[in-house]
């Protein structure tokens, strides 16, 4: 981690022209991005050994689903920030997700001002 | 049942229109829609689907020209214009559509995990007994075609 870095962003989504793009435009002070996973089992190996404070994460995934790798992630680390970004846009979904742990909710598509905005609500 | 498949296919113009205007931060325009003359209408190099069943039967799909894909991806910042990264980028849309499906249909509807089909020549499944309708896509100097076929 730089030692200005205060947050460590893992995204998670089976896009990789997604993954790529949250990587991009992520542009917040005090956030670093420190790994990218393509499913739910792909991301409870890699938080092991990257430790993200925050997390993006798809909820339509092949081997393990978003909504279970984010109980998953809560159980481990109650304190993990987690942002869903999905395009299942409808209330349920994104109340589901909540009452798993995550901590907030943006629909795709999304502009770059969205997502950092977004970010920005995590964290502060 | 006209006035119902136009509010549905609105639901599906809308996210694609949506999509343009969002990610790729470029508005597209929706040409008139018209119903196919025979039950399989062209489809392009890359093409994004969802199925659905419950209260209605069919598919939806979004079909794209290679090249309008790759200046879709350098107007979101990718350099990276790969096969994958092409169907990525349609599967995409599918799953905006398959989002917003969900959103305004409820539980009416079952909707499938997207899929993307390469090729011109790929093989289409229509429901029987019906006739596509299809939404031409313009952008910039590209055309698509979103494709709604529901019994």
């Amino acid at each position: 981690m730089t030692q200005a870095a205060q947050h460590r962003l893992m995204v998670v989504d089976d896009s990789n022209v997604i993954r790529r793009r949250i990587e991009r435009v992520q542009d917040l002070p005090g956030l670093e991005f420190v790994g990218a996973a393509r499913n739910g089992r792909e991301a409870l190996e890699m938080h092991e050994r990257l430790r993200p404070t925050i997390v993006t994460m798809d909820l339509t995934m092949p081997e393990m689903d978003g909504g279970e790798c984010v109980a998953q992630l809560v159980e481990r680390d109650p304190k993990i920030l987690i942002l869903v970004i999905s395009a299942l846009a409808d209330k349920l979904t994104a109340i589901e997700a909540i009452e798993k742990g995550a901590s907030g909710f943006l629909c795709k598509p999304f502009t770059d001002r969205q997502l950092n905005n977004a970010l920005r609500k995590l964290i502060e | 049942m006209v006035a119902k498949t136009e509010s549905e296919v609105s639901v599906f113009i809308d996210g694609v229109l949506n999509y343009f205007g969002t990610a790729v931060q470029q508005v597209a325009e929706c040409g008139t829609p018209y119903l196919a003359l025979n039950r399989s209408p062209e489809i392009s190099d890359y093409t994004g689907m969802i199925r659905i069943s419950g209260k209605r039967d069919g598919i939806v799909f979004f079909t794209a020209p290679k090249s309008m894909l790759c200046v879709m991806l350098m107007r979101m910042q990718e350099t990276d214009m790969s096969h994958d990264n092409l169907c990525d980028l349609v599967g995409e849309i599918a799953n905006t559509l398959s989002g917003n499906a969900r959103r305004d249909f409820g539980h009416q509807f079952n909707i499938s995990v997207p899929s993307v089909v390469h090729g011109r020549n790929s093989a289409v499944e229509y429901p029987a007994n019906t006739r596509p309708i299809v939404i031409p896509i313009e952008w910039r100097k590209y055309h698509a075609r979103l494709v709604v076929c529901l019994n």
